[in-house]
């Protein structure tokens, strides 16, 4: 008889201390010891991670109110613009926003040193960041300009909302072309000099929930040292299955969160300030998904390991910045892990974007908080679309 | 007078060019090669000492075949609190000082095979390598 397991039948083995959790790599020996039946009867949670580079965050921030009170119309945070078109004293600050005078790509490659994600950061680590607003007067809000500096504990709100992370696979990039070129991938030796990638591979969280069996509105994430929720899909949300040359389903790839937590749980140990040469800057958030094993199907999954997670090899000198579809081929994460790859006769060193020793901390780190109860899943109130829900991009066309 | 220290970093274009041979002859300059390396993708690394009347000369001629020239008077060290062990700069340091250590998948820094070529200091994505003068 295979196992079968609630939510709630998790939750009070957590509370009663007797849940049993691995994280992804840990789970992997466990089913290699044991087989998949063993192992999907004796764990009940199994943790994920991931520590990368992810665009598509930023932090909603509320400043409190000054007397005489003020709305703003335009904030900066250490230089950095904040989007501040909602209302009086609220904020967005991006990951990848600029100072004004950033001399951007104008001395190319240009250095991108400093901002959102650097302010992020340095909110998160309790530093002092000045803040810059004006706004024109009403009789409501009749001052009109502030400049004053403030402390993440300072003010009322910091919400981090992160609309699409944790993406579930990801190019493994590499230039085909005559001369170094300068991605969000970061640096490309030409001539195939170097392919690099961006997935924890066996501790990637969606990559071990292919299907969306386990993540909805409401599961309960490790979010940048604190934690946070899974609160939508995330933006180009279009998950599937990677096919090898035959057509056979190897992986997961395509599928992406939105995610939110309080940023005064975090700190920048776990949300870091990054910056790629010729490129812009990103937040390197560390994210850790717990995998609750309902049946022997999720913990399956969930066992995967880097020999059966592939990424395709997708040129950034021609066919990404063009949209050209298709790869250049499969690569196992094994191999990426492994420091080179073969392509056709080329011998390809590898370099990660993406940490796994903090992949690795980040799993550790949910399992031991759920085995000391602090941590109970989140019920999904709604799933995410999953692979069977056929989502497709769209492109966008000049008229 | 002292003989320059100075790091040379070569392209896959450049690398197989006699670029000593005319520093020696059309420059009349004394050369003393202490490291050198040329990676699988052909692109080399050099550190020379270089003395003589027409050093100047000499370096802008390295300068116009394209090659980078930086003084060894720096030393490169790693900000441990900053390294978040992604490994992105592994793949372009051209002696390997920094390399992953595949079980732990930690970046381990040897600095002893340091050449100081910047390449880490601009590729690091968390500006964790710092030039020390």
């Amino acid at each position: 008889m295979s196992v079968e397991r609630t939510y709630e039948d998790i939750n009070a083995r957590i509370k009663a201390g007797k849940a049993v959790v691995l994280t992804a790599e840990e789970l992997v020996e466990k089913v290699r010891e044991k087989g998949i039946a063993q192992a999907a009867r004796e764990v009940d949670v199994v943790t994920t991670g991931t520590f990368s580079p992810m665009c598509s965050s930023g932090v909603f921030l509320n400043f409190g109110h000054t007397k005489p009170r003020m709305r703003m119309t335009k904030v900066w945070l250490n230089n950095v613009p904040a989007y501040a078109g909602i209302a009086a004293v609220d904020a967005f600050l991006g990951a990848t926003e600029l100072p004004d005078d950033d001399p951007q790509n104008s001395d190319y490659p240009g250095e991108f040193r400093y901002g959102g994600a650097h302010v992020i950061e340095d909110l998160a680590n309790g530093k002092p960041v000045r803040l810059k607003a004006y706004s024109y007067g009403t009789d409501c809000y009749p001052r009109r300009d502030i400049e004053t500096t403030i402390k993440l504990e300072e003010i009322n709100e910091a919400i981090l909302f992160n609309p699409r992370n944790c993406y579930q696979n990801y190019n493994c990039a590499v230039n085909a072309s005559e001369r170094t070129i300068y991605t969000y991938m970061g640096t490309l030796k030409p001539k195939y000099g170097n392919a690099n990638y961006s997935t924890s591979g066996q501790l990637s969280p969606l990559l071990k929930d292919p299907n969306f069996s386990t993540i909805g509105i409401g599961t309960r994430i490790f979010l940048g040292g604190g934690i946070g929720y899974v609160v939508w899909n995330g933006t180009q949300h279009f998950p599937g299955y990677l096919k090898d040359a035959a057509g056979n389903e190897l992986c997961g790839s395509g599928g992406t969160l939105s995610v939110l937590g309080d940023l005064k749980q975090m700190t920048g140990r776990w949300l870091v300030g990054t910056s790629f040469r010729g490129y812009g800057t990103t937040l390197t958030v560390g994210i850790g998904l717990p995998i609750p094993i309902l049946n022997e199907k999720i913990l399956e999954y969930a066992a995967k390991t880097d020999e059966e997670l592939f990424a395709p090899i997708v040129d950034y000198s021609e066919s990404y910045p063009n949209g050209i579809p298709g790869n250049l081929g499969l690569v196992s994460y094994a191999q990426l892990k492994s420091g080179r790859f073969q392509l056709q006769d080329r011998d390809i060193p590898t370099a990660p974007l993406s940490s796994y020793a903090k992949a690795r901390e980040i799993a550790h780190k949910l399992k031991s908080w759920i085995q000391q109860g602090e941590f109970l899943l989140g019920v999904p109130s709604q799933m995410l679309p999953g692979p069977q829900a056929a989502l497709n991009g769209k492109s966008l066309v000049v008229k | 007078m002292a003989p320059e220290k100075i790091v040379l970093r070569f392209g896959a274009e450049t690398s197989d060019k006699p670029i000593i041979y005319h520093l020696a002859k059309d420059y009349d300059l004394i050369i003393n090669i202490v490291k050198a390396s040329i990676n699988p993708h052909k692109e080399g690394t050099m550190v020379l000492e270089l003395i003589g009347e027409r050093y100047s000369e000499g370096i802008d001629f390295l300068r116009k075949q394209g090659i980078a020239v930086n003084p060894l008077a720096q030393e490169i060290v790693r900000n441990e609190d900053k390294c978040t062990h992604c490994g992105a700069c592994t793949v372009h340091c051209p002696t390997k000082a920094l390399f992953l250590e595949r079980s732990s998948m930690t970046v381990n820094f040897k600095g002893d095979d340091c050449i100081v070529c910047l390449m880490c200091v601009q590729v690091c994505p968390v500006k964790a390598m710092e030039v020390r003068i």
